[in-house]
């Protein structure tokens, strides 16, 4: 099961650079992790003052706060830092405001996605008072990393105190080789569709086995339809408060041509996203 | 039910099925003929492609009952194939024409194959029934001189129109004794198609009214030959031409323009406007099948495409699903493909039987079948109905409708589908949300409590209809399913008129289709298939259509004597006081139904700031109570999701109630008064009865399900919850 013991936040003063703050916080008391701050850009006095004058106001830290100063190039600067100080969260919070911002987040999150060792946490909407988590919706697609990224979301449904989880299968329509034409294919893709969701569901019950998981709701859905693209479009209709993927294998040039899986979610953002390496 | 032998059936049924395939038949035969000549080719290859489709689709095809052969909406296609390609020579452009109905049907094979046949999906609807009507002006124009006994009259539909007084002029005044009776027979034939649906006569509507026109020309023909002196009045000319031996010599298509774009363009028309009329046909039959059974479409298709490859060999036309003799079909009680196939034998045996017979039949008269035809594809009538759907909607139509007729087909289409996407952007006044989301999927489809949940995003018109039409159609037609548009910001026309379509093909099969998420959209026009488009949030339209959601809320509300305003401003003092509104900024309350002290609405609120702020829609049940209630929620065990307001609080349990205490989760500040307040009568109904989410206050409760609108049967159960309710605790 994995562990977080040290968090990486990018610092940037920007008028959320409360909440974001606050939220990454309240995040690192949750795991009672080390967190660690990092700003691109020169320090001065001005700066530190700012920052210090946030974290007053904020929660106590179980582990006080380290703050690196560095200059360089943001993707680059907080890549760097997250392997040096090999750390197992990075959170990267809203950047600025206006509309833009979600392909902004989106952008920079998907660079540092492909490159990055550790786990991931998007927040697109960090807030100064606690908003409790209610509804975790997590992948369960047929990958051999999906046991584990189960087991690290019950891990934070048990930290964040959230009582519900929702296991989304998403069955590519390809895997049904049923084409609804008439009524008599129908009826067999309806068939052959609740054998696929019975697997699908027997397959996730098997990895719950062994997770002690006794104090969260646990629901499973199946849904067919694109792959990624399903999954955050249930998250916005459910209006889940956390999205929790798998990082992706490789992601190519006609990745990004062709989105798919993760490129959707990161283009869209539903929610706070979490992509577990 | 006792399931039956399907060969049994199939014997059972054959004479029905038989009789059936004959009255199709005289239908066919004068139309066969006449669509053939009024494309300019032989009139024998309209008989041809019917019986070749007759043979080939009853074997091979997916639909039940239709009926397949030529088709008047290719008339316009082919003549002016064969005037283009022909280049003065008719028959070598008929040649070279079914070469491109060869191709097309090849065309038309692949798409099958590759589960694209339903072209029409791909189109504006307004722009369909503007080249449809635009094919239908088409063959009014041409044929109408024909009726009139004049087969010279030559130039574009345009021209053809404006001959029309000078060709009535000729006609009364023409001292050419030919072409004046074969006018006068021309005349008659129409009166009867327009009057044959008027005269209530059982006798009379034994034979269908082409055939009568068949019959009386062909009469009238014999009375001079064997009754008078005089000699038949019309000449030869003027006459159906049918070769001496019928099915002894066919023309074999000419491939030696393939290459040309001219051919190309022709074979285009020709594929789009079979598969349009097709589509069309084949789903309007669905409706009319009395048997409910859904037609596979791509199989028709491919077996279309076959038939008409096969018909365009041997000098036929294409083979298309035509709606008028499958509608025939089914009126006389055809009931499955071998009615058909029986249409197919029939025609053969009429032309070898009776091939004298016809070559005595006027062309005028065949005109006027046309004539009659062509003028129902134009009708006012269709005018006035897409007017009524939208002014934008009768701009499209008249856009494609003038340029079809005035260029070609191809760029009619063309025209309608850039004119229908320039209003769309200029409506919403953004041309990034078409571009940027048009290739991202967009529809998510799962399964709740055996309910089909859909959700649409961004945006629906024609240009990612198939997206969602590819789920719907998984959804059994018995089921029950609620299509949400909350999250598009916009929903076009075309997409209006086929969820109309669901939900009456649902209706019909016993099912239940809904569309929610658009009662604060700002519709077009009253009309129910107008687009709509989602009004800024906090705005609601005063005063405004309903949407069939809305209609049929305040159809319920009658029933459950409720009173109804859908555009209501009420604002419900308590609401902000419940614990759920709580984090929930309230935005504005709509849909509200009022009895006694109980209300239900839909609410819409949001939730978060800025770009995380969410807007949420549900449906919720009131109850100002009159005694004071303690303060609670309770909520199904395990469902945590509206509880955190009362975070702290324990769950209560009720004592010799352990059933209740597993199933329910019940929280509140004094637990004393709420267990008083839980009598066992209150616990047996709750448990009774499906589990909502109830708070309360000291004089409300707050009832509610899930957090998006209901359907209208969510409504009615909530209604029916929330005054059982009422009643046991107006008793505590």
């Amino acid at each position: 099961m994995q562990k977080i013991h040290k968090i990486l936040i990018g610092i940037a003063f920007s008028p959320n650079l409360k909440p974001n703050l606050f939220e990454a916080i309240r995040i690192a008391n949750m795991f009672n992790a080390e967190l660690i701050g990092v700003h691109v850009g020169e320090k001065t006095a001005q700066k530190e003052a700012d920052l210090n004058q946030v974290i007053s106001e904020a929660d106590r830290l179980h582990v006080p706060l380290k703050t690196i100063w560095q200059q360089g190039k943001p993707v680059a600067v907080i890549l760097k830092t997250a392997a040096v100080e090999n750390v197992d969260l990075l959170i990267l919070g809203a950047l600025q405001k206006e509309n833009l911002l979600k392909y902004y987040v989106g952008s920079i999150a998907r660079k540092i996605t492909r490159k990055v060792g550790c786990s991931i946490l998007l927040l697109i909407k960090p807030s100064i008072e606690r908003q409790a988590c209610k509804h975790i919706v997590v992948n369960g697609l047929k990958d051999k990393n999906t046991a584990e990224t189960i087991r690290t979301s019950v891990l934070f449904c048990t930290h964040l105190l959230c009582k519900k989880m929702t296991i989304v299968e998403e069955i590519s329509q390809s895997e049904l080789q049923v084409q609804v034409d008439d009524d008599k294919s129908l009826r067999r893709a309806t068939i052959a569709k609740e054998r696929l969701k019975n697997r699908e569901d027997q397959r996730i019950n098997t990895i719950l086995k062994g997770i002690p998981c006794d104090h969260i709701t646990i629901k499973t859905q199946s849904i067919f339809g694109r792959r990624g693209y399903s999954i955050g479009h249930y998250a916005k209709v459910k209006r889940a408060d956390l999205l929790i993927m798998n990082a992706p294998r490789k992601l190519g040039l006609l990745d990004r041509i062709f989105p798919h899986d993760i490129e959707y979610i990161l283009s869209e953002l539903p929610t706070d996203v979490l992509i577990v390496k | 039910m006792q399931k039956k032998n399907p060969f049994k059936t199939f014997l059972g049924e054959i004479p029905q099925n038989l009789f059936s395939g004959f009255v199709v038949s005289l239908i066919a035969l004068p139309l066969g003929l006449g669509l053939a000549l009024a494309s300019g080719a032989p009139p024998i290859s309209g008989i041809i492609a019917a019986i070749v489709g007759g043979i080939v689709v009853s074997l091979l095809g997916g639909s039940k009952v239709t009926i397949t052969g030529p088709g008047n909406g290719l008339v316009v296609v082919i003549l002016s194939a064969i005037t283009i390609l022909g280049e003065g020579n008719a028959y070598q452009g008929y040649l070279f024409t079914l070469a491109a109905i060869v191709i097309s049907g090849i065309l038309l094979i692949i798409l099958g194959f590759l589960r694209m046949g339903a072209l029409g999906d791909f189109f504006p609807s307004s722009a369909i029934q503007g080249m449809l009507a635009a094919i239908g002006i088409g063959i009014f124009a041409k044929q109408i001189h024909v009726m009139f006994g004049n087969l010279n009259a030559k130039g574009s539909i345009i021209e053809l129109l404006i001959q029309i007084p000078e060709g009535i002029i000729h006609f009364v005044s023409t001292s050419e004794k030919s072409a004046f009776y074969a006018g006068l027979i021309g005349i008659i034939s129409l009166l009867i198609m327009v009057f044959y649906s008027k005269i209530r006569n059982r006798y009379f509507q034994l034979i269908p009214a082409p055939m009568w026109i068949v019959v009386l020309s062909v009469g009238l023909y014999y009375y001079f030959e064997l009754f008078t002196t005089a000699a038949y009045p019309i000449d030869t000319s003027l006459l159906i031409d049918l070769p001496n031996d019928v099915f002894g010599s066919f023309a074999f298509p000419d491939f030696g323009k393939i290459y040309e774009l001219e051919f190309i363009g022709a074979v285009i028309s020709i594929t789009l406007i079979a598969s349009i009329e097709s589509l069309l046909s084949i789903k309007a039959v669905d409706k009319l099948d009395p048997l409910k059974r859904r037609s596979n479409i791509n199989k028709d298709i491919r077996a279309l495409g076959l038939a008409t490859v096969i018909s365009g060999f041997l000098g036929g036309l294409n083979v298309v699903t035509v709606i008028a003799r499958s509608s025939v079909n089914v009126n006389n009680k055809g009931s499955n493909r071998s009615a058909n196939f029986f249409h197919a034998l029939f025609l053969v045996a009429f032309i070898l039987l009776f091939a004298t017979e016809l070559r005595k039949i006027p062309l005028a008269a065949l005109a006027a079948i046309l004539v009659f035809t062509g003028y129902k594809l134009a009708a006012p009538e269709n005018i006035k109905k897409v007017f009524k759907i939208g002014s934008e909607q009768l701009l499209i139509f008249i856009a494609t409708l003038l340029v079809t007729i005035s260029t070609s087909l191809i760029l009619g289409i063309l025209v309608g589908i850039i004119i229908t996407f320039v209003i769309h952007v200029i409506i919403n006044k953004n041309g990034v949300l078409f571009f940027k989301n048009i290739l991202k999927p967009n529809v998510l489809m799962f399964t709740e409590e055996g309910k089909y949940y859909v959700s649409v995003k961004n945006f629906s018109s024609f240009l990612n209809y198939t997206k969602l039409k590819s789920k719907l159609d998984q959804i059994p037609e018995t089921k029950e399913a609620i299509v949400d548009f909350s999250l598009c910001d916009f929903v076009d026309h075309s997409v209006m008129e086929n969820m109309n379509n669901y939900s009456e093909t649902f209706e019909r099969k016993g099912g239940h289709f809904e569309v929610i998420g658009l009662d604060d959209a700002k519709p077009g026009s009253a009309h129910p298939f107008a687009l709509r488009k989602i009004l800024p949030k906090q705005m609601s339209p005063k005063e405004g259509v309903l949407t069939k959601r809305q209609k049929y809320i305040q159809k319920i509300s009658e029933e459950m004597q409720y009173s109804y305003d859908a555009f209501s401003d009420l604002k419900i003092e308590e609401l902000p006081s419940f614990g759920y509104f709580k984090t929930r900024k309230l935005d504005k309350i709509s849909n509200v139904l009022t009895k006694n002290d109980c209300t239900i609405f839909d609410v819409q609120f949001s939730e978060g700031e800025m770009i995380a702020k969410q807007v949420i829609k549900a449906t919720m049940f009131h109850i100002q109570t009159q005694n004071k209630l303690p303060k609670f929620t309770l909520d199904k065990e395990g469902v945590f999701e509206y509880l955190l307001h009362f975070a702290g609080y324990k769950d209560i349990e009720i004592n010799a109630h352990p059933d209740f205490n597993k199933r329910f989760y019940l929280s509140g500040k004094n637990e004393e008064k709420i267990r008083a307040f839980f009598t066992d009568e209150l616990i047996l109904f709750l448990e009774s009865n499906k589990q909502y989410h109830i708070e309360a206050t000291n004089t409300g409760l707050l009832i509610l399900s899930k957090e998006r609108l209901a359907s209208v049967n969510e409504i009615k159960a909530l209604a029916y919850f929330g005054a059982g309710l009422q009643k046991i605790i107006e008793k505590c």
